[in-house]
């Protein structure tokens, strides 16, 4: 026996060797400097409660992935899978068709839960449980809020133009613009489509900038609007009916899946996790949408974005890029619902608090609190949280609207 | 057929990106404009109904009231199990159910088979 070999070849199987062996050589660097990115990302997460639930995650994934060593996450698999060329395993064997079934059988842990994500499972769960979160109520009773939800999606195409212009290929660009609909599950469905390597940076730039919504939003909102105009009471909406709120998702699928069939399986599971909230006889269901499955989807999602985040992808110019971008199109999109509320507000002769515009951007329900405390800085008896959550709810069917848009011309 | 010059993967022309980008926020106007008017629809449907039902619930409601109005007055309902009206002169009426109570004993039969008709004070 052998002591020194054995501990030689434990050295030689350890990712401490090969961090220090291929630092340079093997780019190991990157790992470790991504190490540090999502211990980073950990702190912000955990420390600052940067949207604590998705990014603990998403961080913890990114640390597993740039393990050296470990295996978790095999991102030449999923090369060799997206551009359906053959693959060489580890025991030296080559898969000329890389399917689902393939990757459960070579892949690691997260290769695993990445079907999830590549399949579309997990965004279009959570939008499941997003359904079943949401009341549509504000929405029906002022359908006119709809539009600033629409008013809202203009950071999407904008950004779609401003990363064309940097030089990203349409499917890309469509990926990036996304980030301004602020909306996480529809940013992963669409880049996890048509530019899946950009996936982490589209991710982490989504939800860190949603976290951010109280501070990106209240400038541009003073900027745009004048404190007579936010001081601006709104009058009561009409109740809306039980019968009215079991009606709408189902009349919202038909019309908005056969318009856009590309936006189904996003439009089709919120409005099915919003019936199962207004039923009244599913509310076993409805419970378990909204908590159990959410929470495991959720660990699940989270994990698997994360791992997407390999260093010799993500160090790159292009993540810059997408960061600035996002942030550009976050304030765009606010802008544009922004504008949309002083349109309104001058159509209806001051009935309309440009304010709720704002709240158009999705990120239900940050953007409309967002709304409601900027108000209430301007008149303190204002209160128009309800009135801008119809457009806040809105926002997610624009987004889900433009990403259908999105597919259908790239997908 | 292929919509773009550019193939999918490829940069696009900065015209046909805008025109894209003008495109795709017309199109999400244009599909929730066309939901809203569903709604709204809807939401119209609703209020006419809500309006009728309430406009028969009130004439049902004023139909009742003048059919009462019209009715003779009806005799003053008593509680179960009374003998009726006991009238008081010059007594308290914590006096006259104690003085109930212990004409009830004397006599040695149950309260509520004895009837008073009056108790009056004499001075």
């Amino acid at each position: 026996m052998n002591i020194g070999q054995i501990l030689l070849n434990l050295w030689e199987s350890s990712g401490f060797a090969a961090l220090i062996t291929g630092f340079v050589s093997q780019n190991s660097w990157q790992n470790l400097l991504m190490i540090i990115i999502a211990c980073g990302l950990l702190y912000l997460a955990i420390v600052k409660k940067f949207e604590p639930l998705l990014l603990t995650g998403i961080a913890f994934g990114c640390l597993l992935t740039n393990l050296p060593g470990a295996g978790l996450y095999h991102q030449e698999l999923w090369d060799a899978y997206v551009q359906g060329t053959p693959y060489i395993n580890a025991a030296g064997e080559t898969i000329e068709h890389i399917t689902f079934t393939t990757i459960i059988h070579d892949g690691g842990l997260l290769d695993i839960f990445y079907i999830g994500v590549k399949s579309s499972l997990y965004p279009c769960l959570i939008f499941m449980g997003v359904g079943a979160m949401t009341d549509f109520g504000p929405l029906l009773s002022n359908p006119k809020s709809l539009l600033l939800g629409a008013a809202a999606q203009m950071g999407v195409f904008v950004a779609f133009f401003g990363a064309s212009l940097m030089g990203f290929t349409g499917m890309e660009a469509a990926s990036i613009g996304i980030i301004g609909g602020a909306d996480g599950p529809t940013a992963i469905f669409l880049t996890s489509q048509l530019a899946p390597h950009l996936l982490g940076a589209i991710a982490v730039a989504a939800y860190s900038y949603m976290a951010l919504i109280p501070m990106i939003q209240p400038p541009i909102m003073r900027l745009m609007t004048t404190p007579e105009q936010r001081k601006i009471k709104m009058v009561q909406t009409r109740t809306v009916s039980k019968t009215e709120k079991i009606i709408f998702p189902i009349v919202v699928t038909i019309f908005v899946a056969l318009l856009l069939p590309d936006t189904a399986p996003l439009i089709g599971c919120l409005m099915l996790g919003n019936l199962f909230k207004e039923t009244g006889v599913t509310d076993r269901l409805s419970d378990t949408v909204q908590n159990a499955l959410m929470n495991i989807v959720t660990i699940l999602l989270s994990t698997a974005v994360g791992a997407t985040m390999v260093g010799s992808r993500f160090l790159t110019w292009e993540t810059l890029k997408i960061v600035f971008l996002g942030v550009f199109a976050f304030a765009l999109s606010t802008a544009g619902g922004l504008l949309g509320g002083l349109v309104m507000c001058k159509v209806t002769k001051g009935k309309v608090n440009p304010l709720i515009g704002s709240a158009g951007v999705s990120a239900v329900p940050m953007a409309a609190r967002v709304s409601n405390v900027e108000g209430q800085k301007a008149n303190p008896s204002n209160f128009l949280l309800m009135h801008a959550m119809g457009p806040n709810v809105a926002g997610v069917i624009g987004s889900a609207i433009a990403a259908g848009f999105l597919l259908s011309v790239f997908g | 057929m292929t919509i773009l010059t550019a193939g999918l993967g490829e940069h696009l022309p900065v015209g046909e990106a805008a025109v894209l980008a003008l495109l795709g926020y017309a199109v999400v106007f244009f599909g929730i404009v066309l939901l809203m008017a569903v709604v709204m629809a809807m939401g119209r449907v609703f209020i006419a109904r809500d309006k009728k039902a309430a406009a028969i619930q009130e004439a049902a409601h004023a139909a009742a009231q003048a059919a009462a109005a019209a009715a003779p007055a009806a005799p003053k309902p008593v509680a179960p199990g009374t003998a009726g009206e006991l009238k008081l002169h010059d007594v308290e009426p914590r006096t006259a159910a104690m003085l109930m109570a212990i004409v009830a004993d004397k006599m040695g039969k149950p309260l509520n088979e004895l009837r008073f008709i009056s108790i009056k004070e004499v001075k």
